[in-house]
């Protein structure tokens, strides 16, 4: 049986009782997506503002639950300063970890596990644990989904 | 109808999903507002129909083929007296509340409603209450109108004369699923009546728990769900009033609902066979009438005591020992509340504190509950909520009171 200790890992709690990069950015120069946990009512939006080919700012606004709200905070920390590619490997690797599979035109999975440092995800590895609560892996993804959505509006 | 107390020991033992564990915990079932268990007696109804008399209704002229038609008819009939309706022509079996509610919607708004008519709605309804108006309003040209809220969750009808200028229709919950509030849906109904609108009354909430009479109401239509009543989910209910149901036409075409097709064109049939298109869920039919049976031989008024009774044990139970570190959304006078309770504890979001009763094998429902407007005026994303029934007792609310206590321990930062 799974234990609430694999699902609210400490660093998990540490981003909900402290987000990071809580906020608003102006619109424009950001682009802001807004996502939705239909079953929830979770909401949750994301700020971007990108100069010089880098992700210069990032914020995150809404309200949510302990793991959508610490999964966005995680997830903003490990995307500001990288390319909007370089984040979009990041979301790709955080996804394969939530057990959806993003799958190429061929049907193939789109597999990160033979480059080196593969998931490269840090602190994100500690919502693992998700996956054994699947009611959850939304709650986990929705800040992520946003932010591909975001990402998609800087047409980078 | 039995005026003896419920024997909830009794009543618990009937049902057997509740003897079952949950993550090594006895299953506590506070969920019945989003579906309520079976008992042994529908599931034995269900089963009997399958393996007895299962056929295809008003087709065969074969022995079971009849006994099929005959106990979808006779629990029409059912159905009929439960709700205190005058010919079991005016119930219409549909699949569930939200198609009953889009029916009317279809066939008597696209009849009879155009541009500027007004449907007044609640601040509290359910979407299922609410997406077919607006499906209406955005072809129609339908404005839509609601029903405000006053602080503690009940209605505000304070400004109702105004409020119904132009309306056609009133559709109103007869009990919150949210809130648990009960509006007064006689004095809706009225009031509707007074300026030539009608009036539908969501029921869903209400049927499970209360004895149910239209006339009393004196409401135009009535919708319900049987799942939620202990019956089998895919069966729901439409009861309207003859006159009308006979001046609307066919929802769905298809088999069944018609008296002659042609190469040119159909006659639809008669209510209430002009809405049932296509096969219906026999099994389902005859389970709910194994439910409402079961309902009846315990008595609705009983029921009702004892909801009321537990629901009193509940607030008591967990504003004493919580005090302002939990919220209960609604009213707290009892003759105003169902046994429905949208909590808030602490800081916790319902997400996490259903994540932790769970653990304790608490079953509660976290979420906007389909109901993001009345959502949006309580100023938050999503509430937990415990629905009381007739098989929960008072270690049920004891349990959920030890599970808010484990929670706030584990959230306690």
């Amino acid at each position: 049986m799974a234990g609430l200790e694999d699902l609210y890992r400490e660093v998990i709690l540490d981003h909900y009782r402290s987000p990071r990069n809580r906020g608003e950015l102006e619109t424009p120069p950001a682009m802001m997506a807004e996502g939705f946990n239909p079953l929830c009512g979770d909401e949750i939006q994301v700020y971007l503002l990108v100069e010089d080919g880098v992700i210069a700012e990032i914020r995150i606004g809404g309200q949510g639950c302990s793991i959508s709200q610490s999964s966005a905070s995680m997830m903003s920390a490990a995307v500001l300063g990288r390319t909007p590619d370089g984040a979009r490997e990041v979301l790709r690797s955080f996804k394969e970890m939530m057990s959806i599979h993003e799958h190429g035109l061929d049907g193939e999975p789109i597999s990160t596990d033979d480059q080196p440092g593969a998931s490269g995800l840090g602190d994100l590895e500690a919502l693992r644990g998700v996956v054994k609560f699947p009611v959850r892996i939304k709650c986990a993804t929705l800040g992520w989904n946003t932010l591909d959505q975001v990402l998609d509006q800087t047409g980078t | 109808m039995s005026t003896a107390t419920l024997n909830v020991t009794t009543v618990k033992a009937d049902f057997p999903l509740l003897g079952r564990e949950v993550n090594g915990h006895p299953i506590v079932y506070l969920d019945s507002g989003a579906t309520s268990q079976k008992p042994r007696q529908v599931l034995d109804a269900l089963d009997r129909y399958y393996e007895e008399i299962n056929a295809n209704i008003h087709r065969g002229a074969y022995l079971i083929a009849e006994k099929a038609t005959t106990a979808v008819e006779d629990s029409r009939a059912a159905l009929a007296r439960f709700v205190g309706a005058s010919a079991a022509e005016e119930i219409v079996f549909t699949k569930n509340a939200t198609e009953s509610i889009n029916l009317v919607a279809h066939s008597w708004g696209r009849t009879n409603l155009s541009e500027g008519d007004v449907i007044l709605l609640t601040t509290l309804e359910h979407h299922a209450n609410i997406v077919p108006w607006q499906q209406l309003a955005a072809e129609r040209g339908v404005v839509i109108r609601w029903i405000p809220l006053d602080d503690d969750g009940r209605l505000d009808l304070t400004d109702l004369d105004q409020l119904l200028d132009g309306v056609r229709l009133v559709a109103v919950s007869a009990a919150s699923n949210v809130l648990g509030t009960l509006p007064p849906v006689r004095r809706i109904a009225d009031a509707a009546h007074a300026v030539g609108a009608l009036c539908l009354v969501d029921a869903s909430q209400w049927v499970p728990h209360y004895p149910t009479n239209v006339a009393d109401w004196d409401c135009d239509f009535m919708v319900f769900t049987g799942h939620k009543m202990c019956g089998p989910t895919g069966i729901g209910l439409l009861w309207g009033r003859r006159h009308l149901l006979d001046a609307m036409p066919p929802f769905m075409g298809g088999g069944s609902m018609i008296q002659n097709v042609t190469f040119e064109g159909f006659t639809p049939a008669d209510v209430p066979t002009r809405f049932e298109a296509g096969t219906q869920p026999i099994a389902q039919i005859v389970g709910l009438h194994a439910a409402v049976d079961y309902l009846n031989a315990i008595g609705m008024e009983a029921i009702r005591q004892h909801e009321l009774d537990l629901t009193a044990y509940a607030i008591r139970t967990l504003t004493e020992r919580f005090g302002d570190d939990l919220a209960i959304h609604g009213p707290h006078d009892l003759e105003n509340r169902s046994g429905t309770l949208s909590l808030a504890y602490r800081d916790i979001h319902p997400h996490d504190l259903s994540q932790v009763l769970d653990q304790h094998g608490i079953c509660v429902r976290a979420g906007h509950h389909c109901a993001k407007p009345l959502m949006k005026v309580l100023g938050v994303n999503a509430t937990a909520r415990a629905s009381l029934y007739l098989y929960n007792d008072e270690s049920d609310v004891d349990a959920l009171a030890d599970g808010l206590a484990a929670a706030g321990d584990f959230f306690a930062f």
